[in-house]
This record gives C-alpha cells, structure tokens and sequence, in this order.
C-alpha cells in the first residue's frame, strides 16, 4: 500500500470534469443503492413486526394492522413462555463464547500472521478442515461426552462447541486482517519515543479495532443464532438459549403453529443484537480514524 | 519446529482417539439396577402445550405424594423434534427422564430398542378402554405404554352451503366428489386433507387405503400388505388433484393450513383432527365459517370410512431409577378422572370409551359422538419397529403420485419393494 | 501512512518484521506453538475427537437390533452405487447447484451493499445497522418466516400477484431456498468485504482519481485486488455453510420435490431412521467433498490464502 505513491507518477491528464454534475449522479446512485439496501434488508423485517402486532397473522393479511395489538408480546413473556429466562441465557452463552474464543483466536492469529515457523500452511489447513464437518454427525458423540460429565441442561456444552465451531473462522477472519495491518507503525511509533505498551495501546490497538470487531460480531450472531446443539444439550429453561425457546412455543393444539408469538420473539431478538452493533460499528470506524492512517 | 508442530498433532491425535474409544456405545449415565423398585421425585417428558392439562394433573399428584414429586420436563410440540429429544436421551440411556409421553406410532421401535419398561396389563383397566387406543400401546403382545389420549380424523363440512342444496353429508367419495359443483358454485375448493410431505400424509393416505378396505403392513410389521385396496385409494386422492376437486395449493397443507383455509371460508370439505372443532367455533372476525360448520366421520371408498389413529401414550424409560413411581403416576394420570379433566380443558378424544357418554362432556363437545364412531372403526399407522422408514417411504410415494409423477399403480408397486425391504430388517 | 515508512530506515523494517537469527526463530517457533495451544486442545476434544468416531462409525453396519460389524467401505458403495444412490446423487447435484447460484447472488449482493456502505455519508451507521438484520435474525425464526412467506396464499405471492405453489414443485422450491438463504447471508459478505474495503486508505483512491482513472478502473485495479484476502475468506466460509445447508431446506419442503440436500439426507439416516454408520458415511463424504471443494476455490482464485496471510499486501 505505501508503495503505491512512491512509483512515478504519468502525466497528469487534466479531465475537464463538470464537477457538481458528477457529484449529484453520484449522489443519485448512491441514493438508489441505499434505498434498495433498506427495502431488501428491512422488508421481510418489517413483515415480521407487521406480523407480532396482529392478533391473527396467518387469516389477517393487510400489510398494515388495522388493530394493532401486544397481545403477542405478551405472550411472549407469559408464564407459558418465560421467555425471559431464555434471553438471559443466550446473552450468557453468546457472550461468554465470543470473549473466549476472540481471545484464542486473537493469539492464533497474531502467531499465524506476524510469525514465523514451518508448517503454518497445515496448521491453517487443520484449523479449516474442522469448520468442515457437518454439525449433525457431531451431536451423538458430543451429547454422549457431556452427558457422562454430567454437563447436560448447563452452560458450558453450548459455549464450548460454540466456540469451537467458530473459531476457524474468527482465526481466518483475524489473521487475514493481521496481515494486513502496518504493523511497521508499532515500529515507527516506538522510534519516535514511545514505550511498548504505549505503542501497543495507541498505534496497534486501534488498527486492530476494526478486524476484532468484526470477528467478535460473527462470532456472537453465529452462537446467538445456533440451535441444534443447544437443543441436545439442555433440557430446561435454567440453560436453554432464545433458538430452543421459540422451538417450543405452541398454540393451542400440537399442530399449531402460533405465529404471531414466534414473530414477536423473533423481533425482540433482533434489536438488541441490531443495536449492538450500531454500537460496535462507531468503534470499528473510530478505530479507523484515530490510527496511523492519515500519518 | 515440526517437530514441536508434530507433537501438538500427536496428541490431538492421542486424545481424540482415547475419547473416541471411551465413548463407545455402552457408556451411558443410568444404570438400570435399583431402577425397577426406585421411588422418590420424578420428571415427567412431553411436548408443551397451552391447555394446562398436565400442570393440574401433575398439581394433583404432588399434592398426594410429597415425596415422589412430578417435575415437567418440555419438548417442542414439533413431533419429530420431540422424537429427536426422547432418541438422544434414551439412546444415551441417561436417567433424567423418568416418563415418557410418546407418540401412538413410536411405541414399536422404542419397545424394540429396550428404551421402555414393560408394564403389567393387570394394574391398568384395558378393557375399558378403546381397542384400537390400547393397541397402539402394546408389541409383540406385550404392554408397554397406556393411553393418555386418542385421536381420529373427522370431516368437517359447510353445513351452510350442504343446507341450502338440501343435501346431507357424503359418506363416500364418490358422493363428495359429487358435491362439489356446490363449491365452485360458491367460489371455493371443495376438498383438502393433509397432503405435504409429512408424517400428516402418511396418515391421509392410510385412510384412505384404509376406506378402499385395505391395510399398509401387518403382523408387527412383517408382511407388506397393499395391494388393489392401496392403489384405489391413492388413486381417488390424485385423481383429486387431477381433476381439481383438490386445489393444487392443497400439496402444500399440513394440519395448520388446511385448517386455515377452511376457517377463512375457502374450503368446503376438511380433513383434519378433532381439535379444529374449537377454533371453527370461536368467535372471532377471522373466523368465516362460526355456526355454519358440522362435523360427520370419515367418507369411504368401498366400505365405511376409517380414520387412523393419532395420540399420546405414556410409558417408563427403562433407565429411570425411579420406576416404581413412574409407574404409579402413569396409573394416576390416565385413570378416568384425570381423562374427563382433559376432555374438559382440550376437546380431544379419551380412550375410555365410558366418557364418550358423559352428558357433561357432550353437552361442550358435540363432535364427541361422532368421533367414538369413527374411532371404533380407527386403526393405527404401520406397528413396527422401523416405523421411522416406513413413513419416509410412504410419503415419498403417496407424494409423487399425488402430483401425478407417478401413476397410482406404480406409486404402490414400489412402495411395497421398499416397504419389503425394510420389514426384511432396515 | 505513506509520510511514516519514509522516516522509518528502511534496513530496520523489513517484510515479515524486524530480521531473524535462528536462535530468533526457534524462540518464535515456541511462542507461535503456545499461542496455537489453546486452539488445538478445544478443537481437538469437540471436533477431531468425533470426526475420527464418525469416520470410524461408518465403517461398521447398522444394526439397529443387533450388533454392528465391520463391513469396510460397504456403507460407501451403498451411497455411490448401490440402494442408497438414488437418493444420494440427488442430494449431491442439488448442494452442488444450490450452493453455486446461491453463492453467486450473494456475493454480487453483498459486494454492492459493501460498496455501497463504504461511502461516506450521513446515517452510514444506520444503514449498516440495517444491513445486519438479516444475519441477525435467528434462523428457526427467518426459516419458519420464509416457510410462511412462500405458501401459497403467502406475502410473496401477494405482493408480486404470483400464483406460484413455492414448496410443490422442484424449482419453484430451489428458487424459494436460494431467494431465503440469500436473503439472510449476503450481509456476511457484506459486512467482510467491508472491513477489508475500509482498510484502503482514501489517497490511494485519490492518487489514482487525478492520475484520470474513472471510477471503473479504480474499482478494478485497487478495490478488487485488496480486497480479494477478504472476499475469499468470505467465499470460502459461505461456501462451507450453504455446502451443508440444513435448516432451510428441512423446514420449506422437507426434502420433497427432489430438494434433498446432503445434510437433510445424513440427518434423516443418523436421527430419524437411527442409522448411525450410515449417517456418518454420508456426513464423512460430505466432509471430504467440502474439502475438495475449498481447494478448488483456493486454486481458482489463484488465491494462496496462506500465502496472503504471510505476505501482506503487495
């Protein structure tokens, strides 16, 4: 990237550019772009709100409700479906599992992108090979080991399979931006007279900010969203996750489906993680902006 | 470094082949010793519903024996979710679930797999119970889960539209397929059952190989038994389609939205489980057909019409260690009291045949006579103990010639290749 | 940047960091191994330990009644030519299929939402926000969601006045589960490609605007090529998840329909009919085809993953 600048330049051609017309067409673009953004991403969203404030979505199809009403949410939290229980555990589990497996996958990535040993290609490779291996051939074995440690309806089996199914890919995602970062910035800055931890602090850090974050959102959408081993490894609300607990609720009859609850569960669920991520993303673009990078 | 790199490789190696070898298939965590004579607090497994049936049964119970308390342990009410919860924990022969609540079709294989604790015919009242109810309980001669409830299919109709034309509800399909120039009269489809590639469409087509006077599998499940009966049936179902007394959107219907389409007023005759009676009689905007509806039993091909038989079992896991108990509480929880309790709450059929006549119970449910009908004449899905493969190939078949890829008679020629080759031993 | 290395002695900063002695490159060969520990121990227990039992599985019998034996590759000729490879080979081509349209969608999309949220303006933060939706959505929801949306009496038909019966026919399905799983997985793309976007610094973009190159080329010779570490780690991973797409295709058609993919198959053998060898010898199959074909990306993007890894940006 620093080389760029340093070749020679060809002579600069001056391009007589209407500069406010290309400007708006831009902007006009950009616009268009936008708004089909939102319509594509927000669209079903929205059917599904639409859907948690209609007393009966399936016969009551109007895209806006006439009469719109809680009834769903409160089911939601009803002594039926308790589904608060279910949200402190997937905060719990999702949570726990990204702060651990960033922490190892940060070390991983760090050995893999800044140093040097032999073999680092089959290391890569291994790590690749066991994101590999469909989830349903695992859940016998693995319910069988937690089952004879007396794990079931706990904690740890979901955090541990949790992260170790996504570790491959926080490791590939952070090596691949460690690898990339200017690490000659570290160097710079303590030449410049800075202490180790003062160049860690405020040269890496920051440039590391965006690569992290991104791996910590991955990681913690992908254990908020995993459903099959939280299934087969717990048994009641004292550890089972928001997956299982929408799995579980009914309408009046076994072959009802209510679905107005199921949207309702399914938007509260959505926020927070939404909002979490408005929040991460400041950081990530902070990050940016308070490195090395305009020098 | 590649040795530091093989050694790290090593003991990977090392530790996931010791752990694979640990974990063979007799490693489990429940013993089976002390289990038989076993008391104190129980769980009790079943998939969730809304009713409240089982927090007042087991309210009852705990109230009497405040030392063998009955927790509730609760699967999705998805069956093959539930079947997937019941597998995992037996298989691993764990002790936490002490009773179980199974489906009518699952009784064979879980018995088979020594999954469940024979019972002794003696201490449950079999005999005033519905036969077929009772048989879905019992393999190889043996008792090995007692009925909780029972279910059969019931047709509605639009007694409104039946009405208007003066003519009464048909008992075959020939005279439903008669019928139905009164739909496109009015604008809708005429019939729907469930017909999605689904456990619901190995039920309609075993009615309706059942109404043609035939039969899927006998002898538990040893000997293939379709022949002209099956392809009469299937083939009154695809002409159905064909012709389009079935409107093609009904491939896509399970219980939910064959229901919905008739609730909504767009269907004329449905095939469905009894607890549609409810939600077709509720007063809400949505619902199109409140008071317009009845209930008649099932039409017939060649004979009478005979449903297959849905419901819920209880049996005792062969790893509890607690079964002594388990057992007392399936006595208390299926005796007749408690039935008439859930009869009351839910609508859905019991297996004593007694409460059928209970003035109190048909004055709330009126299709309850009508269902011990259809009931008596019920029988169940294949008994055997591969049930899990015989259903998959069932649907695969029936489906394919529903949406005519395959013509009935040869829909049912293979079917019974595969079905031969499954009783041979999966 | 650029005004950093340029005071910086070119001798002391070197490619891959400061120069080694190999006494230098043993201690790092040490620490790189602690590093790897953590790593190796968790995936070692939860995944090695039972990939070697299902490899080990599918080479003995079923026998749900009786005892297992060992039968050697049996199981496998089963699944490539014998009674299982009806269904098998079905399975394969409609992965096969599913994974390479429904991959090519998402990465134009994603691609384009990316660029599209690399641009600076207002209430960026909320259109990236809303990007994440999708993803965000719990999979049993958005699955029971689009199952919903795809009856025939559902909003899709509704809206875009269709009559189509999505789940009753092969590619009214395969369209139905590419338009959901698109739906929800573009924004991955998205979300990495934008990260690897928001490295490059805006001069290079300037530098290359007054050199006279339309927007065009820029995308072309700057963006794609350093971007490409990202893309390919976005690709290769996607192509892992929809290699064994489960959920979506279980809940919108169950498989009917010839809409099997490699995963419903292995399911209904291991849980379902409780054929633990046989479901291992599929999902052991499934395994060595998703390697194959992570090579073959590997290779045709005539990407060395690793070697990007090692080398930094040229």
């Amino acid at each position: 990237m620093a080389t760029t600048t340093a070749t020679t330049r060809p002579a600069v051609r001056a391009r007589p550019q209407s500069r406010r017309g290309g400007f708006l067409r831009e902007r006009g673009w950009l616009l268009l772009g936008v708004a089909f953004i939102a319509v594509y991403c927000l669209a079903p969203f929205y059917w599904m709100i639409v859907s948690s404030l209609k007393a009966n979505p399936l016969l009551d199809r109007a895209l806006f409700p006439k009469n719109p009403t809680l009834v769903n949410y409160q089911e939601v939290f009803s002594g039926e479906n308790n589904f608060q229980y279910a949200l402190r555990n997937s905060v719990i589990v999702a949570g726990l599992t990204t702060v651990v497996a960033l922490l190892i996958g940060v070390f991983a990535a760090y050995a893999l992108a800044r140093l040097q040993f032999r073999s680092k290609k089959l290391v890569l490779g291994a790590v690749l090979a066991t994101a590999m291996f469909p989830l349903i051939a695992l859940l016998t074995p693995l319910f069988q080991l937690f089952s004879n440690l007396g794990l079931i309806d706990t904690y740890p089996p979901m955090i541990i399979t949790d992260i170790s199914f996504t570790l491959p890919l926080a490791i590939y995602v952070l090596t691949s931006f460690f690898s990339e970062m200017p690490w000659e910035l570290e160097m710079a800055a303590k030449v410049d007279g800075a202490t180790p931890g003062q160049a860690f602090r405020k040269v890496i850090v920051p440039i590391a900010a965006p690569g992290v974050f991104t791996s910590a959102i991955i990681v913690f959408i992908a254990a908020w969203n995993e459903f099959l081993i939280a299934y087969t490894m717990t048994q009641t609300l004292a550890s089972q996750p928001v997956t299982v607990a929408i799995a579980k609720f009914t309408g009046v009859s076994r072959f009802e489906q209510p679905f107005g609850t199921i949207m309702a569960a399914g938007v509260l669920v959505t926020i927070p993680l939404v909002i979490l991520v408005l929040l991460f993303q400041r950081r990530i673009v902070a990050g940016l902006t308070a490195g090395g990078v305009k020098g | 470094m590649p040795r530091r790199l093989g050694k790290l490789g090593l003991v990977g190696a090392v530790v996931a082949l010791v752990l694979a070898a640990c974990g063979g298939p007799n490693e489990g965590g429940g013993s089976s010793g002390g289990g038989a004579q076993g008391t104190g607090p129980i769980t009790f497994v079943a998939g969730k519903d809304t009713s409240g049936k089982y927090p007042k049964v087991i309210e009852k119970w705990n109230a009497a024996h405040p030392n063998e308390k009955v927790s509730m342990i609760e699967l999705p009410e998805a069956a093959d979710a539930q079947r997937s919860g019941f597998v995992t924990n037996l298989q691993a022969k764990s002790d936490k679930y002490d009773v179980l609540g199974i489906d009518v079709v699952w009784t064979a294989e879980f018995a088979k797999s020594g999954w469940l604790v024979e019972l002794d015919q003696s201490q449950f009242q079999l005999a005033q119970m519905l036969k077929p109810a009772v048989d879905t309980g019992m393999f190889e001669g043996k008792l090995w889960a007692v009925p909780y409830d029972t279910n059969g299919g019931l047709l509605f109709y639009r007694k409104d539209i039946l009405d208007k034309a003066g003519k009464k509800p048909p008992t075959t399909f020939d005279e439903l397929k008669a019928l139905c120039p009164l739909a496109k009269q009015n604008n809708i489809d005429c019939y729907a059952g469930q017909f999605f590639k689904y456990e619901g469409l190995t039920v309609n087509f075993a009615e309706a190989v059942q109404a043609a006077g035939g039969e899927i599998m006998t002898d538990n499940g040893t000997k293939v038994a379709l022949g002209a009966p099956a392809v009469q049936g299937l083939s009154v179902l695809a002409d159905g389609f064909k012709q389009g007394e079935i409107p093609k959107q009904a491939i896509t219907y399970k219980e939910q939205e064959s229901q919905r389409a008739f609730v909504s007023g767009k269907l004329m005759f449905l095939r469905n489980w009894p607890y549609v009676y409810a939600l077709a009689a509720k007063d809400e905007p949505a619902n199109k057909v409140r008071g317009k509806f009845g209930v008649a039993p099932l039409p017939g091909i060649s004979g009478p019409g005979s449903s297959s038989l849905g419901g819920l079992n209880f049996a005792v896991s062969a790893y509890s260690k607690k079964q002594k108990t388990a057992i007392e509480f399936v006595k208390f929880a299926t005796n007749q009291e408690n039935a008439k309790e859930m009869v009351l709450l839910t609508g859905n059929a019991p297996a004593w045949t007694d409460l059928y006549n209970d003035p109190e119970l048909v004055k709330k449910y009126a299709h309850l006579p009508i269902l011990l009908e259809g009931l008596q004449q019920a029988k169940p899905r294949p008994v055997t103990p591969y049930y899990q493969e015989v259903t998959s190939a069932i649907q695969e078949d029936a489906y394919a010639a529903l949406q005519g890829q395959k013509s009935p008679d040869q829909a049912v020629t293979d079917l019974t290749t595969k079905l031969n080759e499954i009783a041979q031993g999966g | 940047m650029t005004v950093a290395t340029e005071t910086v002695h070119p001798a002391r900063v070197r490619r891959g960091g400061p120069a080694r002695t190999s006494e230098g490159r043993r201690a790092e060969a040490r620490l790189a191994f602690r590093l790897l520990i953590p790593t190796g121990i968790v995936l070692a227990v939860i995944i090695a330990y039972p990939v070697v039992r299902a490899i080990w599985l599918s080479l003995y019998s079923d026998a749900r009644f009786g005892t297992p034996e060992f039968v050697g590759i049996r199981n496998y000729l089963r699944a490539f030519t014998g009674t299982g490879s009806g269904v098998f080979w079905q399975a394969f081509w409609f992965t096969t299929l599913l994974t390479l349209v429904t991959m090519a969608f998402e990465l134009v999309v994603g691609f384009g939402m990316a660029l599209i949220m690399n641009k600076a303006f207002r209430g960026r933060g909320l259109v990236r926000a809303s990007v994440l939706v999708p993803w965000a959505i719990p999979t049993a929801v958005s699955a029971k969601l689009w199952e919903w949306n795809f009856q025939p009496d559902g909003v899709v038909n509704q809206i875009f006045r269709l009559d189509v019966i999505w789940t009753g026919s092969h590619w009214p399905s395969f369209w139905a589960i590419v338009i959901a799983d698109v739906w929800k997985t573009a924004p991955f793309i998205a979300l990495l490609v934008l990260a690897g976007l928001q490295i490059i610094p805006n001069e290079v973009y300037e530098a290359a605007r007054v050199d006279g190159a339309t927007a065009l080329q820029s995308f072309w010779r700057i963006t794609l090529p350093l971007v490409k570490s990202a893309v390919i780690v976005a690709v290769l991973f996607r192509m892992l998840d929809v290699l064994r797409i489960f959920d979506l295709p279980f809940i919108l058609t169950n498989g009917a329909n010839q809409t099997e993919t490699l995963s419903t198959i292995a399911y209904k053998e291991a849980i379902q009919n409780l054929h633990p060898s046989y479901g291992s010898t599929l999902s052991t199959i499934t395994f060595a085809y998703i390697i194959v074909a992570a090579f073959l990306v590997n290779w045709i993007a005539k990407a060395d993953v690793v070697k990007t890894a090692e080398r930094g940006v040229k």
